[in-house]
């Protein structure tokens, strides 16, 4: 089962979220903002993680700097899923590492298929 | 007295005043040299031998009249502030040395008309000086008491050499410089120091008649009524005698301008403009001592010298002499000499110039100065004028050797005046009417000086050579109304006063007529336009000038350096490069430069031949003469327009500052606009993306259990309420910016408002388990709208309400009145604003400097709304700083 970790401060969006991808089978793991995320990602060791950049305390490119850091999470892809569409932004989350840089709103279909594609190229 | 003795004495005299004039060229910056009192002086050497001498003989046969030649004068004083500053004033821009170069520049430096200035003034004044020479050497023979002895040539005549050594002493001081309209400060100091000593001289023997000989002027009054020709010389005759006594004062009048020496002391030799306002009261006070006992001297010497063969001219000598006096006589005697001296060195300085620069130079010497070297030119100048002063005083004295024994100094003074007179008409219309043309001053002089030959000149010359006086009494060709003397049957004029009424009518009507019939070219209009209006081109005389063509630098450099020499060129046109902005690679010479050179050579060479120097060098084209006016009339306006420019642009300066100031607050604000754009973008698309994933998943699942299809349902709604509140909250925040949102202002009581905002959150509150205490006090009435404020105080106690933890938070809220505002406070024990905040909590476009770290209250625009409506109330808002117990929020409105 495939591992994913959604890290988002909306809890509404996160509960979308979390329901879509428990249906497609993986195993969803929950952060509210940086910090927390790099925590549970260092424990989990998810294959995906879904980061928001908008968050309070850490934003989504600090988080991302530091999973880079992190040995035991270079396997896992890190897919932006943020409000931010400006091209400075994108470029900004690519240059960090980011494996995929998804804009809201979304659709989740989508979503779901950007997701898997990328985890089936392994 | 032993001739010897007196000549000694008068080596001796000349000596002295040749070391003064010495000392004060030596020593020129003194102020013993450069002070009105010294100008005021040098003015009195229209005082000759004919006010010495003169004025007693005639006091001693016509009475009175004699003062006409000094009422003159005195009357044109207060005239001088208009016309004799206006005179210096552009004398002085235009370097004009003479009154000849003065005319000629008026007429466009109309070089015939300079050369015929210069005739008449020599024709003027030449017998002039030779009457002056023959006092001296009349004045010699009566103190050495030697008429037996003739001389029989002129290198036994004591006076030939000392008009020589006259000569040696214009020539050596007067031409130290090449440029004649510089000040020749020695001379002017010598010829001051004699206007001191004629005049002191001459009021001693006064006094020594008038009070030593007699006993105070009554007596002499008392013995003189009982001569026989008493009543004669006191009275005035009538009408006739009146329009005499107009015309002889209209003629000293003008000579008083117009005299070469007097021209050349007022104005060549003009230091300050500011000397003139000592002049006017000075210079009359002056005449005015000489002429005191002028009548004293003359009933004095015609009740005490009867014998009738002597000379009346000399009773001021004669009767120290017929008293023994002999020391009294030589001070008369040197009071005498010094004047004819001052005046003799002066008009022979202003008649050389002119001889010069007007007659010699511009005709025949141009093409020689092309060729030369600098210092050769430069001493050409000063040979030519050397020549032209030992000429100038040769001929004076050979023709009062020759010609002059017929004539008294009254009568020979009165007809140079008469000549000089005739310039009368150009000079001073021509000073303030513009259309005065250079075909009009010819016209008008020379009827003039026709008029003046034929009526005064001719008949003297016809007696003298032909002994019959039947051109006199008959008139020309027997034809009565051309008698000289009585011209078209005037006959009740003294030949002098009726020599000028008719010349200087017919001069005026010729110079009239022909000036308005014709235009002249651009060049004289051009210069009468700057004469006429001086004061108006004052600081822009170069501007005024106009001049079309073509011209290059080196070539006029070249002319320059001929007379100037390298060093004085070189520096002279850096001056010009300074002071015009022009720069020194500049090729081509323009209008200013042209002016600019011309002047410079005006003073060496006179201004007709400064033209034709820089014109063999400068293609000229024609430029009309309604180009002319439109020229000088745009250099007018410069001088306002550039004045307006100035403030022009100072203005523009400010407001480039202004304007960029204001552009990069633009900028901030642009800034801070996008990043507000970002985040409002961003505000309302976390609730859109919350909906439509929401939605999305309802429509995927059917069968999904009730209970969880709910919730989504419920976030789809709290979602879209979110989203509607932002978008109220935005189109709120802007119709407040923009004014467009109006208070409905009331008075209403601020605790009850309090209470109503608090009644609206009370439930939340008691869902947290916290407390909000109103502290109420007495009531305060203030005006707002009751609306808004409860928007604010809702929006802060919302916040409080946030940050509080749960059960152990508590809000306070105080209203309270100070002076003429009303502040009310909340206060809560949350966790505070972070200090980085504190600055920016209130600022609509604020994202931390952090941009990616979402801040507490969202996007902020509660803060900012409520800023907005206190200030829309005239109120303030902040955070007290100093509050550490959590936050504390403080706004005032105005009572």
């Amino acid at each position: 089962m495939k591992k994913i970790l959604i890290v988002d401060d909306e809890p509404n969006i996160v509960m979308s979220l979390e329901y879509t991808f428990k249906k497609k089978n993986f195993e969803v793991f929950i952060a509210r903002d940086g910090s927390e995320a790099i925590d549970i990602a260092e424990s989990s060791i998810p294959d995906v993680i879904l980061l928001d950049i908008m968050m309070p305390n850490v934003d989504g490119y600090e988080t991302l700097k530091k999973i880079k850091e992190s040995t035991n999470l270079k396997h896992t892809k890190i897919v932006f899923l943020t409000a931010k569409n400006k091209a400075t932004d994108i470029e900004k989350g690519l240059q960090l590492g980011a494996d995929k840089y998804l804009t809201k709103p979304f659709s989740v279909k989508k979503l779901v298929l950007e997701i898997n594609e990328l985890l089936d190229k392994n | 007295m032993n001739n010897y003795v007196l000549i000694f004495i008068i080596v001796a005299y000349l000596a002295f005043l040749f070391l003064i004039a010495f000392w004060a060229e030596k020593n020129s910056k003194s102020k013993w040299v450069n002070n009105p009192y010294i100008y005021v002086l040098s003015l009195a050497v229209y005082c000759s031998a004919w006010t010495y001498y003169g004025s007693v003989g005639i006091a001693s046969q016509s009475g009175i009249s004699f003062l006409t030649i000094y009422l003159g004068p005195v009357m044109s004083l207060p005239l001088w502030i208009l016309v004799m500053r206006k005179v210096i004033r552009i004398s002085k821009q235009h370097k004009i040395s003479s009154i000849a170069d003065f005319i000629s520049l008026r007429y466009g430096n109309n070089r015939f008309l300079g050369a015929l200035v210069a005739i008449i003034c020599v024709f003027a004044i030449v017998p002039y000086i030779s009457l002056q020479l023959k006092a001296i050497s009349e004045t010699f023979e009566i103190i050495t008491d030697d008429t037996s002895y003739v001389s029989t040539s002129a290198l036994d005549d004591s006076t030939f050499y000392i008009s020589v050594l006259l000569a040696v002493f214009i020539a050596f001081f007067g031409t130290q410089a090449t440029d004649a309209s510089q000040r020749r400060k020695g001379i002017m100091t010598a010829v001051a120091v004699e206007s001191v000593l004629k005049l002191a001289f001459f009021l001693i023997v006064g006094i020594y008649i008038t009070f030593y000989l007699f006993d105070g002027t009554t007596d002499i009054y008392q013995q003189a009524s009982t001569l026989e020709n008493f009543k004669k010389i006191t009275s005035f005759n009538g009408l006739e005698s009146g329009f005499n006594w107009l015309f002889t004062i209209l003629l000293s009048f003008f000579a008083i301008f117009l005299l070469p020496r007097q021209f050349h002391v007022s104005v060549v030799e003009n230091e300050r403009e500011r000397y003139l306002k000592k002049a006017i009261w000075l210079f009359p006070l002056y005449l005015l001592l000489f002429n005191v006992f002028v009548i004293f001297i003359a009933w004095a010497g015609n009740l005490t010298l009867v014998d009738n063969t002597v000379n009346h001219d000399y009773y001021t000598l004669l009767l120290p002499l017929y008293h023994d006096n002999l020391v009294l006589a030589i001070l008369v005697f040197l009071g005498g000499f010094s004047a004819v001296i001052s005046m003799v060195v002066v008009s022979t300085l202003a008649l050389s110039t002119m001889v010069s620069n007007n007659l010699i130079i511009p005709y025949g010497f141009l093409d020689k100065f092309i060729k030369g070297n600098p210092e050769k030119n430069a001493n050409y100048i000063k040979n030519i004028r050397r020549i032209s002063i030992f000429t100038l005083i040769i001929v004076a004295y050979f023709f009062y050797v020759n010609f002059s024994y017929e004539l008294s100094l009254f009568s020979i003074g009165l007809i140079a005046f008469a000549i000089i007179a005739q310039l009368a008409p150009s000079f001073f219309i021509g000073l303030f009417w513009n259309r005065g043309s250079a075909k009009g001053a010819v016209i008008g002089m020379v009827t003039g000086i026709l008029v003046v030959i034929y009526t005064l000149i001719l008949p003297f010359v016809v007696n003298v050579l032909t002994g019959s006086n039947t051109l006199v009494d008959e008139g020309l060709l027997g034809i009565k109304m051309l008698k000289p003397y009585e011209l078209f049957g005037i006959s009740f004029l003294s030949p002098e006063a009726h020599a000028f009424f008719w010349s200087i009518l017919l001069n005026t009507f010729g110079y009239l007529t022909f000036s308005l019939s014709s235009k002249g070219n651009y060049r004289e209009r051009n210069y009468a336009e700057m004469f006429v209006n001086s004061n108006n081109y004052a600081n822009l005389q170069e501007g005024a000038f106009v001049w079309k063509g073509e011209a290059y630098v080196s070539d006029i450099r070249n002319v320059l350096n001929r007379f100037l020499g390298e060093e004085r060129t070189e520096r002279a046109l850096n001056i010009f490069n300074v002071k015009y902005g022009v720069s020194k690679r500049e090729e081509m010479a323009d209008a200013r430069l042209i002016n600019f050179s011309e002047k410079l050579l005006t003073g060496s060479i006179g201004s007709a031949s400064a033209r034709i120097l820089i014109g063999s060098v400068a293609k000229e084209e024609p430029v009309s003469l309604l180009e002319v006016l439109k020229i000088l009339e745009e250099s007018k306006e410069t001088i306002t327009i550039n004045k307006a420019l100035k403030e022009k642009s100072e203005e523009l300066t400010e407001l480039t500052e202004q304007l960029k100031t204001a552009n990069s607050e633009l900028l901030i604000q642009d800034r801070l606009k996008d990043e507000f754009l970002d985040t409002i973008a961003h505000e309302l698309k976390t609730p859109i993306t919350s909906i439509k994933a929401a939605s999305e998943v309802l429509t995927e699942e059917d069968d999904m259990p009730k209970e969880l299809k709910d919730r989504f349902l419920d976030n789809i709604v709290t979602d879209s309420d979110r989203l509607a509140r932002l978008v109220h909250n935005i189109m709120d925040l802007e119709k407040l910016s923009n004014g467009r949102q109006e208070l409905v202002v009331q008075i209403n009581e601020i605790n009850e408002t309090i209470q109503k905002a608090i009644s609206g959150i009370e439930h939340i509150a008691q869902t947290k388990g916290v407390e909000v205490i109103h502290q109420r006090g007495l009531s305060i009435y203030v005006s707002y709208d009751e609306d808004r404020m409860l928007q604010v105080l809702t929006n802060l106690l919302s916040n409080a309400l946030k940050f509080i933890a749960p059960t152990t938070g508590n809000i306070l809220i105080i209203a309270k009145e100070k002076q003429d505002i009303v502040e009310i406070a909340i206060e809560d024990n949350g966790k505070g604003i972070p200090k980085e905040d504190m600055n920016y909590i209130f600022d609509k476009f604020y994202q931390s400097k952090h941009q990616n770290i979402k801040k507490p209250i969202g996007s902020g625009l509660g803060l900012a709304i409520s800023k907005k409506i206190i200030e829309g109330h005239q109120g303030k808002i902040w955070i007290d700083k100093k509050y550490k117990k959590g936050a504390r929020f403080v706004f005032t409105i105005p009572k």
